[in-house]
């Protein structure tokens, strides 16, 4: 099955083929098909790939495709990585990928663009398992990019609205931001190692100081990438404004897979990292300042896409913070279990607007329990798990993290509690304002209200099992687990493991620990309950001036509007001012001075041109004379 | 009969019998012959080694009282601009089959002829002819520009045509010059390689050519005539020059400026490089605000030549291989661009993005290959942009690190004002002038398709059309570092 690696990506792409091609002339029911068939298939041969990795002793395959590119000693080939941790974000990618896929034959079916948005999430499903199966950072990088294409394709499927095809231009260009990182560690990479295979360099590394200024800067660098692509501070604005998107996007693009790519590239290179503290540092406080701030944001919001958005770019924040405090299983363990519960909560929040006639607004909505049952359970499901509460999957994986900041640095630990407390409470806040109380929306949509076909219930009701069982895979050893996931990937961190010292906590500081997060949870959870059910707190509209720290949160902080007068506004005038004052006035100006002298000068020279051809002939003749006796006298 | 000769002059045979035809059938005749000079270059191809040697050498003695000898051959470096002129001069006559061109066979025999003249500069090896060729390349291009152009066109042709010719006599006086130093006064390019000047002559040599390619490509601050030349030219004129005859100067740079001034080079190289950055982050910020669609496209095809011009004055063997296959991917991505420019306009009868929008609503097949040529163009990887940029920014970058920085902004800027551009013209709201927007029909459906396939294919499998000129790329570098390094 390893060898077959690659029918994995060949699938969605003929599908992406198939349906881009036939978009006029296949049915809905033919393209859905198409579509989710072969992301099925990917996930059916992903299945067999991580069973065989499992019986064999191997746990590193490189399968070549082609050789790319060369010139000289540069040489990049076309390849393959099969291990543990390749193999795993293959399931995530194609198995919430092909329930995604599936939530969409429903979720889309009155759009016009149905086989369009098919062909694009299929060739998203591509390109991120490009990014994923890359055995180099060149290959990686063809996936890392061709993401942001899709991604850019998607946040403005529906292009006719301006402001939805300013965020994919957005999007792109932030991203854009990040690549431009990406690539100079690639350049980096290659005169440091001579090599872009992971398999080359990073044996290579694994034997340099820690430490070493040429691994900070290879690693600084690649960490912009991932700035970039996994939204962090300074550039996560594009993802809130992402939500443009169609929601089971925004599940599978801008929750579960292309945003956690960053945390995959950085667990990908982590001996790189290891070797680097100095980046480690940054990491985890760019972590932990992003994890903060977009849950001090998310508070506010009053847009059920946008609480979630915001809320993932604080998961986010948490992953990074638990890398950057080496905790590489638990990063990972993160990204598996928020994939479950963010693209379970996001297709649940797809339901509700579905219902809602295409409302976002929470102030709209209320009391929709009754109405849509089971998105409501299912949505709750997911709301426990990423409150950390135990036993559902959140709690497992941001235990782990939490545990080893604790390890690392007191401070930064009890900040990211705080970040759960706020976690809990925004996303309790949602549950009791979408579903609590009365409804608030207009009679039109409560006429409408029904709950989703099976179509969109069914990867429902799958994505809240694994939500609630999916933190399994890693039972700590407190709790007398063996932690499957840490075993499984060990073999890819091996490297680093062996670096650093770990210290290990005693059961009772984890039990401690444990419960001062979770009770922090339900407190806050409590508190939630107690304002929006009980007291039954509406947020207030628009109009309504708000102060203080709440007109803060409910404005993002003011950071769009910053960037636009400390960025793009400049860069604007100074394309003018290079336009119009050094171009036009300056330079040109300058060439034509030039003219003009010529001009003046020419003035004189011209009597010579008298216009008489007899004077022209002579002058040739006289020319061709001095040309012979010049090169008779060189001879 | 040398199978050089015929590629250089049946383009030159071509335009005489379109002269001589029926006005009726000009359009076809011109297409039909079109494909013959990419049919002998096929032919070249496939019996092309590709080794450092030069292939299918004509010598003749021409002018030999004066050591004027007609010279020409092909390697590795010269293969590729072949590739490049005879591929997109079918694929710009094809894509003029929509306009109503009066007086159509001087158009196209125009057209023909300028080929010829293209050919002789990528092949001949000796001074004199090269210098032949770039004159002869130029004069139909400024004819077509001045009878088929915009309003402003004399005006504007005016500035292009002296312009060009300033920094062409430059070139013309150090050709002499370098003639004079020969032993036996040659002109062929194997005795200019030998001359052994000092180092202030060479760094005059290196100044007199590099002027004349600098206009010709432009590299800042020689480009002021270009934007508003690709602005006033008909689409054909802006196709040509942009597509294939701005790699004269490319092709100058690395046949004939680098190896015959190697001290030249050696102290003023960097100075070039470093004007060529300039003019990547100069001309993208530039196109940030321009509502021009053609203006636009002119300044962001300064950037992006602006780039392969750093990487050849890199001076490494992979910011050359960037330069060879990026001339030919810029080639079919600013002729895409230019094309679906000219359709916009032709249709809309305003060059004003800001006057379009929607049209993707409309326009569907249009949407998604003026996509795909514009993905090439931000280097999108797995199309033809990004081989040529990742190759480029990776021999700026063995140069140094900052300088790979700056250029490297063209990875952002070139996303911010090419997205700016599809978003203004293809996506919002449709308006009153858009809603009716016919999709592409006929041959632009064809020239559009061809150029997204090559996009996609070169990006995809970039190798054959690489291993074409490395050899011969190693083997230039090799002979200008050993003359660097010996003084």
């Amino acid at each position: 099955m390893i060898n077959l690696v690659w029918l994995v990506p060949l699938f969605p792409l003929l599908g992406f083929l198939i349906n881009g091609l036939g978009r006029n002339t296949l049915s809905k029911t033919v393209v859905g098909f198409i579509g989710c068939i072969t992301v099925f298939a990917s996930f059916a041969v992903s299945l067999g790939i991580f069973f065989e990795l499992n019986s064999v002793e191997t746990k590193s395959f490189i399968i070549p495709i082609f050789d790319w590119i060369s010139a000289g000693s540069v040489k990049i080939p076309f390849s393959f990585l099969v291990d543990p941790l390749s193999a795993l974000m293959l399931l995530i990618v194609t198995g919430i990928g092909f329930l995604i896929h599936v939530y969409s034959t429903g979720y889309m079916h009155h759009d016009t663009g149905f086989a369009k948005f098919f062909s694009y999430l299929n060739l998203f499903i591509f390109f991120m398992l490009l990014l994923v199966l890359g055995s180099n950072y060149v290959v990686m990088f063809i996936g890392w990019e061709g993401v942001g294409l899709c991604s850019y394709l998607l946040i403005g499927f529906w292009f006719t609205n301006s402001s939805y095809a300013s965020a994919a231009k957005k999007a792109f260009v932030m991203n854009r931001i990040g690549d431009l990182g990406f690539l100079i560690a690639v350049f980096l990479i290659f005169t440091t190692f001579n090599s872009v295979e992971f398999a080359i360099v990073f044996p290579q590394a694994a034997n340099m100081a820690s430490g070493d200024s040429v691994l900070v800067l290879i690693t600084a660098l690649l960490f912009v990438g991932a700035i970039g692509k996994s939204a962090q501070i300074p550039l996560f604005t594009w993802l809130p404004d992402a939500m443009a998107g169609p929601t089971p996007v925004s599940a599978l693009i801008h929750a579960a897979t292309m945003v956690t790519a960053g945390i995959y590239m950085i667990a990908r290179s982590n001996i790189l990292f290891t070797l680097a503290p100095e980046t480690l540092g940054v990491i985890a406080i760019i972590g932990l300042a992003t994890l903060f701030l977009a849950a001090a944001i998310a508070v506010t919001q009053t847009d059920i896409k946008k609480v979630l958005a915001y809320s993932t770019v604080s998961q986010l924040g948490y992953m990074f913070l638990g890398l950057g405090v080496g905790a590489y299983t638990g990063a990972f363990f993160h990204v598996i279990t928020h994939a479950f519960f963010k693209a379970l909560l996001f297709l649940g929040a797809g339901s509700v607007i579905h219902a809602m006639s295409n409302e976002q607004d929470m102030r709209n909505m209320g009391g929709l329990k009754k109405k849509l049952p089971l998105t409501y359970v299912t949505m709750m499901i997911g709301t426990i798990a990423i409150a950390g509460l135990p036993p559902f999957s959140g709690f497992f994986s941001k235990d782990e993290i939490l545990a080893h900041v604790y390890e690392n640095n007191k401070v930064f630990w009890l900040i990211a509690v705080i970040g759960a407390i706020f976690t809990s409470f925004y996303m309790f806040r949602m549950m009791y304002l979408t579903f609590n109380g009365k409804f608030r929306g207009t009679t039109e949509q409560e006429h409408h209200l029904h709950e989703s076909p099976a179509s969109m219930t069914v990867p429902l009701i799958i994505l809240a099992i694994l939500s609630a069982l999916g933190g399994f895979i890693g039972i700590p050893e407190v709790f007398g687990g063996s932690h499957w996931l840490a075993g499984f990937l060990a073999p890819v961190f091996e490297a680093s493991t062996s670096k650093v010292a770990h210290v290990t906590l005693d059961h009772a500081t984890e039990y401690i620990l444990m419960a001062v997060s979770v009770g922090a949870a339900i407190i806050a959870m409590l508190f939630a309950y107690n304002r929006y059910v009980k007291q039954a707190h509406i947020p207030a509209d628009e109009i309504t001036g708000r102060s203080g720290l709440a007109r803060l949160s409910y404005n993002k902080f003011f950071i769009d509007e910053i960037y636009d007068s400390l960025i793009t506004r400049p860069l604007n005038s100074l394309s003018g001012f290079f336009y119009r004052t050094v171009d036009k006035a300056g330079i040109d100006g300058l060439v034509n001075g030039f003219g003009k002298g010529a001009l003046e000068a020419s003035k004189t020279i011209r009597l010579l041109q008298s216009g008489m051809v007899g004077f022209y002939i002579f002058m040739m003749v006289a020319g061709i004379i001095a040309l012979l006796v010049y090169s008779m006298y060189k001879i | 009969m040398e199978i050089l000769l015929l590629q250089i002059f049946i383009p030159l045979i071509a335009a005489l019998i379109i002269l001589l035809s029926g006005k009726s059938i000009v359009k076809e005749l011109a297409g039909a012959f079109s494909l013959i000079p990419l049919a002998i270059t096929v032919y070249l191809y496939l019996n092309f080694i590709p080794d450092a040697s030069t292939q299918f050498l004509v010598n003749l003695a021409w002018i030999p009282q004066f050591g004027i000898q007609f010279k020409a051959g092909i390697d590795g470096i010269s293969m590729l601009l072949l590739i490049l002129t005879n591929l997109l001069i079918p694929i710009i006559i094809l894509s003029s089959y929509k306009h109503d061109i009066k007086n159509t066979k001087a158009f196209y025999a125009l057209i023909f002829f300028m080929q010829s003249g293209l050919l002789l500069v990528f092949t001949a090896l000796d001074g004199f002819l090269f210098y032949i060729g770039w004159e002869v390349a130029l004069i139909p291009v400024y004819f077509i520009c001045a009878l088929w152009g915009g309003e402003n066109r004399i005006k504007v042709n005016l500035k292009f045509f002296i312009y060009t010719i300033a920094g062409s006599l430059l070139m013309l006086l150090a050709i002499i010059y370098l003639h004079l130093q020969t032993h036996g006064n040659s002109y062929d390019i194997a005795e200019f390689y030998k001359l052994e000047l000092d180092s202030v002559t060479q760094a005059w040599i290196f100044w007199a050519f590099f002027i004349a390619f600098a206009i010709k490509m432009p590299v800042f601050p020689f480009h002021t005539w270009q934007p508003d030349t690709y602005t006033e030219a008909p689409t054909a004129g802006t196709m040509l020059l942009s597509g294939i005859m701005l790699k004269m100067g490319i092709y100058g740079a690395i046949r004939w400026l680098i190896p015959i001034a190697p001290l030249g080079f050696d102290a003023w190289g960097e100075t070039a490089l470093i004007l060529s950055v300039i003019g990547v982050v100069y001309a993208s910020i530039i196109a940030f605000t321009q509502n021009d669609i053609k203006r636009l496209i002119a300044y962001s095809s300064i950037a992006h030549v602006g780039l392969i011009s750093a990487g050849i004055f890199a001076w490494n063997l992979q910011g050359l291989q960037g330069a060879m296959i990026q001339m030919l991917n810029h080639g079919i991505n600013v002729v895409g661009m230019f094309f679906i420019a000219d359709i916009l306009i032709r249709r809309m009868n305003t060059r004003e993005i800001v006057e379009m929008g929607g049209i993707a609503k409309p326009a569907p097949i249009l949407a998604i290959t003026f996509l795909i040529v514009l993905l090439g163009t931000v280097a999108l990887p797995l199309t033809n942009g990004f081989v040529g940029e990742f190759l480029l920014l990776m021999g700026i970058y063995n140069y140094n690190i900052w300088l790979a920085a700056i250029a490297g902004l063209t990875i952002i800027f070139g996303a911010v004002y090419m997205l700016r551009m599809y978003q203004k013209v293809m996506l919002g709201p449709v308006n009153s002038s858009t809603a009716m927007f016919k999709d592409l029909d006929g041959t632009e459906k064809s020239v559009l398709l061809i150029i997204s396939a090559l996009i996609i294919v070169i990006g995809v499998y970039p190798q054959p059309i690489l291993h074409i000129s490395e050899a011969a790329v190693i083997n230039l570098l090799d002979q200008v570092n050993q003359k660097i390094l010996v003084k």
